[in-house]
Order: C-alpha cells, then structure tokens, then sequence
C-alpha cells in the first residue's frame, strides 16, 4: 500500500478562530477513507485547503510524495483531485455534454476559424455517461433530470478529467436508495483502479459500510485516523462528540410557566416536513436539533408564516392561526431571527438605528399623517443598544455592515426585542459569532424566557442546546425523531436521534 | 449635542462638515486645493455647483444664455421635469425602474384635452373612436363648463394612479421585473394615446388650465431702464409661476413621504433588502404598489405642466427622449439603479444640471443629436463620480 496524498500538521484560522488544527492526515492510494465530524468540525475547512480554495497558515501537504500547494481550484484540478460536492456545480440551463467540457471544448478547424467538435462531444460524453450508468442522451438539459441523475452528471464532470483522487462530500443526501448503492459501486470501482477515494458523510452506517479507513474530526482537530474495522458506531459517535461542558453558559434563571404560548398540531408541508407536533410553553427555552436538511428551518418558516402548510393546525396562545402570515405573526408578538443575517435580517447600508426599528415602526408613526417621530425612535434603539451593550459608534449614522458579526446579530434580536416578543424563534443565533458574543447572546435568550417569552432555539450545535434549553426536540428528514427532557439529555443519544441510528432505512426521503 | 444636531439636519452632513473644517485649517497651498477639492467632490450640492459655475462661464462665450427669454425657459423647462423624475426617484429607492412614465404623460395630456377641450373641428377629429358620444364638435366631454377644468386635472391625476396601479400589480401580483412591466406600460399607453386622438394634437383648452403652466406668472422681474414705456416680453424673467408652486408643493410632499413618515423608510428597506423588509413585516407588496402609483401620479403633474404650457393635449408628449432626461436626472442627482439610495435634492440638483446642460449645447449651436449623445456622456461621467465618491467616504471613514 502506498500512501498517495498526506498533510503534515496542516493549520488554518479564520478571524483567531482555529477551523483545522495541525491536521496530519494520509490518504492512500487504492482505498477509500470515510471522514466524519459534526457541522463545523472543520471537515469543510480541511477540504478546501487541499483544493486550493483557501491556503493554510501553516503546515503541509504532499501529493506523490512532492510538495502540493494548490493556489486555486484549478490548480487542483491541474494536480488530479477531484471534488463533487453536496450542494451541485452544474449551470442547469446547459446539456450535460457542455456542463463536462465547460472549460474546454473539443474542437475543429475550419479554415481559420475554430468550431465546437459536436460530433467528438457527444461521443466522448456518452462513454462517460456509460460509465457512470448515467442512462441519458449526452445532449439532455440538467433541468430536466432528478437530483440523482444530476449527482451522477456531476460525477461524470469530475471524473471526465484524469483524477486521482476523488472527493465526495456529502453526495448522498439528495440520491434514493438506488442511486444510493449505484454511488457505492462506482465508489468501489474507483478504488479498484487505483484511485484514492474520500467520502465525507453523515450517514455513519454508509461510512461504515463503504470505508477502508475512517477519519473522525472535531473541533478541527483529527482524533483518529485507522482502519475501519476498528471503529463501531458507538466509537465514531463518541470521538465525533467528546469533551465535557465548561462554564460557557449563563446559569439558568428563567422557569417554564403551565400556559401554552404556541401549539403545532400535524402541521406537514409536502417535501418539506411531516406531521408536526410541538407546543412551547411560557418561560420555555426549546430546543430544535436536527442535521443540515432535516427541516428545522423549514418548521421555523412555516410557524412564522414565512411559508404555508398542508394540513395540520397551529394555535398561538390557544387561538388557531387562520391566516398564515408575517404580518400575523408579528402582530401576535412572534420574532424570528434567521439562519442569514445578511440575507434575510438586516439593511446593510441602514443605519444601525433604523435597523433596529424596522419591526416597530409603526409604534412610532402617527397612523395618519404617518409622520415618524425621530426622537422617540432614535431613544427606543438607543435603550436596545444599550440593553445588548451593542458595541458600535453612533447607532443612528453607522451603518450595519460596520459591525462584527456578534453586533450585527445583537442588531437582529434587538430588531425583534422592540416588539416585546412573546414567541421567540432564533435559527442559528449563535452561527459565525465569537465566543465571547455567544455568551451574551446565551444571556439574552435566558433574559427572555425569564420574562416569560417562550424561544424555540434552533441549532447544530448540540452542545449549546444542551446548555440552554428545557427541552430538545430532534428533527429528520422532516419529522420530529425524538423528544429529550432536561434530564435525559445526553449528547450522543442526541446525535443518534438525528443521525436515525437504530432505524431501519437510513436512506427515507421525504415523501 | 447629538441630538441638537439632529434637529436641524442629517448627521452624514455634520460629519462631513466637521472634517471639512478640520482638514482646511493646515497644510500648503497645494494640500489645501486637494482638500478642497475633496470637501467639493464630497459636497451634496456638487453637482448643482458644477451646473452653475459651468452655465456662468459659458455665458460669457454666448451672451444669449444670459438673456431673460431664455432663463424664463430654462426654469419652464426644469419644474415639470423635475414633477415627473421626483416620482422616478421614488421607483428607484426602492430597486425598480419606471418607463412607463414616458407614456403616462401623454396619455394624461390627451385625457385631459378630451375632457376640456372648448371646440373640435369635425374635419380634423371625426374619425376619433369617440367622437359624437365624448368629442363633440363642441369641444370635450365637459367643454365649456366651468368645472371642466378641476375635472381634466382629476382625470389627469387618475390616469396617472392607473397606470402605476398597473404596473405595481404586474411587479408584485406576477413577479414581472420592474423593467419589463413598465416596458409593458410604456409601449402599451403610448399606442393607447395615439389610438385616441389619431395621432392629432388636441388645441383649444381652457384659459383657466392654461394659467397653471407657467403662464401663471406669480412673480417676475425686469431689469432695465425705468423709464421705459413698454417693456418687452422678452426682457422679463418669470422667476416664480403656477408650474414653480405646484411642483415645489409636490416635492416638499415627497421630501415630507420619503424623509419623515414610515412609508419612506419602508421604501428604504426595501430598496436595501427586500427579503429582510419582508421578514420584518414591512408591507412590500403595497408599499411596491403604492410607490408606481406615485410615480404616474408625478407623471400627470408634469404632463399637466406641459400640456397648459404647451396649450395642447399631445399624444407624442413623453417619450423616449424625455426618459433620458428624467433616469439621467435622477442618476445624476445621486439615486442608484441598484435601490436604496436617493433624494429630493439631488434629483433636483440633476434636474438644474441636465436643463442647463441641453442650453449650453443648444446655445452652442450643437444639433440635437449631438446634444443626446453628449447627455448620454454626462451620465457615464456621473456614475464614475459616484464611483469615486463612494470610494473617498470610505477612505475618509477609515482613517
């Protein structure tokens, strides 16, 4: 066995946040190596310096046993590795044929000019295609195939060019059963020509089923590299999860109150989730825990009316919602932080202070002359920045795009705090924050349910439901998998929930 | 101290002219120009300084500029120019783009003269498709009566909210980019108007309509020897007209809108981020809605102003050309295509800029092609100095 590829201690930090940690990883030639690790392990990171996406601060990676320090993507490509990624590359207004050879057509001379070789195009496609067991006409529009094809199209783009080694991340997620095992047979025929193969998955039976050897990440850190027959479910889930909590959470002061604030009853909304149910009571911290793709945001936009429903009821202070809308849900008092700030929550060139009164504006408007009062409304957020100990210059001049990103998420929840939220819904209010704001933000959301707000609190990370919440409700596939109290909460049968180990079909899509 | 600030104007300003001051007190001569320079270049009254100091010298080279004939014009020119880009202002906070507004001037120009009209001849106008039910050889549909005036500017104003009614409903109702819906509007009330009047100028309207143009002369001045039996009509310049009152009204009203009331900075937010207003609950489908309603509207106060002025109902009013001056106008005066940012002021400073731009052509004796192209030119010229504009706040504010 020879190893093909190896990084030697290899480091990246993002903003003084370590995202891989003296990495020193082999990948041999012939095999395919399982990597596992939950969302923000720093797999990502760790992938994208091997192809050339970002550059490590220091460290090493040797390809054929020569220095390999890929500038770009291309240069990458140039040396041999592959990528197919979760979310798909392809421009879907395109045939598959011109998707394979985007970067460089067969072509032919007529006279001076340089023409498109079609007919060398579709014969040279179709081999590929044949390959892959991709059963269409070289010349089919992306937009009109199945996810699953279009993972397969993907994988005759990476495998068109003489690749080394190929790296699938995540290429299941969105395959059948079928197309699930027709990946794992031209994963092993990969291999069996030599190729190294390395398969970044959630899906830790698959990872176990497939591997030759199994990497396990966590905190950026590699916690082991050996063979697979070494390592149990139990094993990965247990290196994947690890270390104790610390002090990284308020001491808890707020208490559950008997009324319930917001009822879910059999809500479904077809592909996105299935028979709902979920109540949140007064002073109640929920927690959402559920893997990429699992629906817990999906759920968060449907109950904030973001989204509709199919079938199902929701009741909000034991009144049924009749018209699902944003306006209703904010005049009901529900606030919804969002997964992305810069997308959905703030006005990057607005001033932090009109910022902060987008969601009450209408407290400070006359209802018919509409006349704004300044004053007042420079006071409420003045009072909001100063409750969040916002740290920014002249809250009604800076703009929001000046602040960190621990600032600009203050902004957000202060945004939605003007309108004395009863119902609180926060996706991920703790994503791409320092440590140090996630504190503060922990404070405010155990503030809020002290006055008697209830806050769904959705997240990825286990570890700070964990320490927030009263309560976990575990999502997959669209459907609530699992409920765990307070006293029942233990990260690894958490994770094994959502990773639905113990079920029978890892592979169940929604229907 | 902020807040004392605040009352009497924007903060930006303050910060500006604190630097300002800040910067001109040191340095040598050629330092000083350079900052001086900058101050300028940052200066919200850029572009109207440029205009005037551009129009001062030009009038040296042809003395016609200065003449009381043509300053009379000019300003005859600007208020329903700027009537009509105040509106297209608006459209563009909030990331759109109304050309629709070409066509709304004519058709209101011509709905207008079919209600008040005081006499058709039935050589000219009886093939008109509504001849002998509204048009009549007597005149309009209320030609004559001494309501037929308020209710020509009414019907102008509704033409004008129609218009923007429908082009907000094709952007927010079936998702049409603002481009084509207004496209849509533009191409289809422009043919509307023609169909109506056969492609035939509408004569003949009411002195009382007439007088709210700018021959409503409400103050003008003479300069000139005193004793002078009679003063000629063109030695006197009409500084202030019913057309100056009616479009000053109208941008005080949107300066009030955009700057002070809870529609403006709903408007903002989502010119900046409509996935965020909504989000926040700001209403964007109406608000969307209600701002092309305004832009028609603005749209039938700057065809009322050309129509008294011109003393015709006109078919061909608007156009294509006269979008050129009201997207450059605004573009000038500051407003992005990409949404979110724009003022009153600015649009009228790039309103100033662009009439005395087209005198000093004209009175260079340039042929009209030429004067667009070079229009064509200063709009390039304005987004370059945006460009660097925005670059110098931005050093400006990190050092």
């Amino acid at each position: 066995m020879t190893i093909l590829f190896e990084t030697r201690s290899l480091t990246k930090s993002f903003f003084g946040i370590t995202a891989v940690n003296n990495i020193s990883l082999e990948v041999e030639e012939g095999k395919i190596l399982g990597l596992i690790g939950q969302n923000g392990a720093g797999k990502s990171t760790l992938m994208n310096l091997i192809g050339g996406v970002h550059q490590p601060d220091s460290g090493q990676m040797l390809l054929a046993d020569k220095a390999y320090t890929p500038r770009n993507p291309a240069d990458a490509k140039q040396a041999g590795i592959a990528f197919i990624h979760q979310e798909l590359n392809l421009f879907t207004n395109l045939t598959i044929a011109e998707n394979i050879f985007i970067d460089g057509f067969p072509t032919r001379r007529i006279g001076p000019i340089r023409f498109i070789d079609r007919g060398q195009l579709k014969r040279e496609t179709a081999s590929i295609l044949e390959w892959v067991g991709l059963d269409v006409p070289a010349d089919t529009v992306i937009e009109t195939m199945s996810p699953g094809e279009r993972q397969l199209a993907e994988i005759a783009k990476a495998l068109y060019f003489d690749a080394r080694i190929i790296i699938f991340d995540e290429p299941t997620t969105s395959l059948t059963a079928r197309e699930t095992e027709r990946l794992f047979e031209i994963m092993r025929q990969l291999r069996d020509t030599g190729k190294a193969v390395i398969y970044i998955s959630h899906i830790l039976k698959d990872i176990a089923a497939i591997s030759d050897s199994i990497a396990v990440m966590r905190d950026g850190v590699l916690m082991a590299q050996e063979s697979a027959e070494s390592f149990t479910i139990d094993r990965m889930i247990n290196l994947m999860v690890g270390r104790k909590l610390e002090q990284l959470y308020p001491p808890k002061t707020a208490q559950s109150e008997p009324d319930t604030l917001l009822q879910v009853k059999n809500v479904s909304a077809k592909g996105l989730v299935k028979d709902i149910d979920l109540s949140l009571r007064g002073g109640e911290i929920l927690g959402l825990f559920g893997l990429m793709g699992s629906g817990r945001t999906e759920l968060a936009r449907i109950i904030f009316g973001l989204d509709q429903f199919d079938a199902g009821e929701i009741y909000v202070e034991g009144k049924r919602r009749t018209a699902n809308s944003i306006r209703n849900s904010i005049k009901n008092r529900i606030a919804f932080v969002t997964e992305n700030r810069r997308e959905e929550g703030l006005l990057m060139n607005v001033s932090i202070a009109d910022n902060t009164t987008l969601v009450s504006l209408p407290q400070f408007a006359n209802d018919l002359t509409l006349y704004v009062n300044q004053q007042a409304l420079s006071d409420a957020a003045q009072q909001a920045s100063q409750i969040l100990q916002l740290k920014s210059g002249d809250i009604t001049t800076q703009a929001a795009k000046a602040l960190s990103g621990g600032n600009q998420q203050k902004v957000v929840i202060a945004k939605w705090l003007l309108n004395e939220p009863m119902i609180f819904i926060m996706d991920e209010p703790t994503r791409g924050v320092d440590v140090g704001a996630k504190y503060e933000i922990y404070t405010i959301i155990d503030q809020l349910a002290a006055i008697g707000s209830g806050v769904l609190f959705i997240s990825s990370e286990i570890e700070e439901l964990i320490g927030m919440c009263d309560r976990i409700l575990v999502m997959s596939q669209g459907e609530v998998v699992g409920e765990f109290t307070r006293s029942e909460f233990d990260e690894e049968r958490i994770l094994r929930a959502a990773f639905r180990e113990g079920e029978e079909k890892p592979h169940a899509a929604v229907k | 101290m902020s807040a004392i600030q605040t009352e009497h104007e924007p903060q930006t300003l303050n910060l500006k002219r604190i630097k300002a001051t800040d910067l001109a007190t040191s340095g040598s001569l050629s330092d000083r120009l350079v900052r001086w320079g900058k101050k300028l270049l940052l200066s919200d009254y850029f572009i109207l300084i440029v205009s005037i100091i551009a129009y001062v010298i030009a009038a040296q080279f042809f003395d016609r500029l200065a003449r009381p004939l043509n300053m009379t014009n000019q300003l005859s020119n600007m208020w329903p120019l700027f009537a009509v880009a105040i509106g297209q202002t608006f459209v563009l906070i909030i990331a759109g783009i109304d050309l629709a507004q070409g066509a709304t001037i004519a058709l209101a120009s011509v709905v207008g003269a079919m209600i008040m009209a005081e006499n058709l001849n039935p050589d000219m106008f009886d093939k008109l498709p509504f001849w002998g039910s509204i048009l009549t050889e007597n005149g309009g549909l209320l030609a004559g009566s001494p309501i037929a005036t308020p209710v020509a500017v009414i019907g102008m104003l509704v033409s004008g909210l129609l218009v923007g009614l429908i082009v907000g409903t094709l952007i927010t109702r079936f998702n049409i980019t603002p481009f084509i819906a207004s496209l849509v509007g533009f191409i289809f009330f422009s043919y509307f108007a023609l169909w109506l009047t056969q492609s035939r100028n509408i004569s003949g309207l009411p002195e009382s309509f007439v007088n709210l143009g700018d021959s409503g002369e409400l103050i003008s001045v003479y300069f000139g020897p005193k004793l002078d039996p009679e003063i000629r009509r063109r030695d006197i310049l009409a500084v202030v007209t019913a057309s100056t009152v009616i479009t000053l009204g109208l941008a005080f009203f949107a300066g009030y809108l955009l700057n002070r009331t809870i529609f403006g900075k709903h408007m903002i937010a989502i010119g900046t981020n409509p996935r965020a207003a909504e989000i926040s609950g700001v209403p964007t489908r109406r608000v969307i809605t209600l701002v092309y309603m305004f832009s028609g509207l603005c749209a039938a106060v700057g065809a009322i102003l050309y129509t008294a002025r011109l003393e015709i109902g006109q078919p061909t009013l608007g156009g294509l050309n006269l979008l050129l001056d009201i997207i450059g106008s605004c573009v000038i005066g500051g407003s992005s295509l990409f949404g979110g940012k724009g003022s009153i002021k600015g649009t009228f400073f790039g309103v100033v800029f662009f009439v005395l731009l087209g005198n000093i052509l004209d009175a260079a004796q340039m042929s009209p092609f030429v004067i667009d192209a070079v229009k064509g030119l200063f709009i390039l010229i304005a987004a370059l100095l945006d460009y660097t504009r925005t670059r110098l706040v931005r050093v400006e504010q990190s050092t």
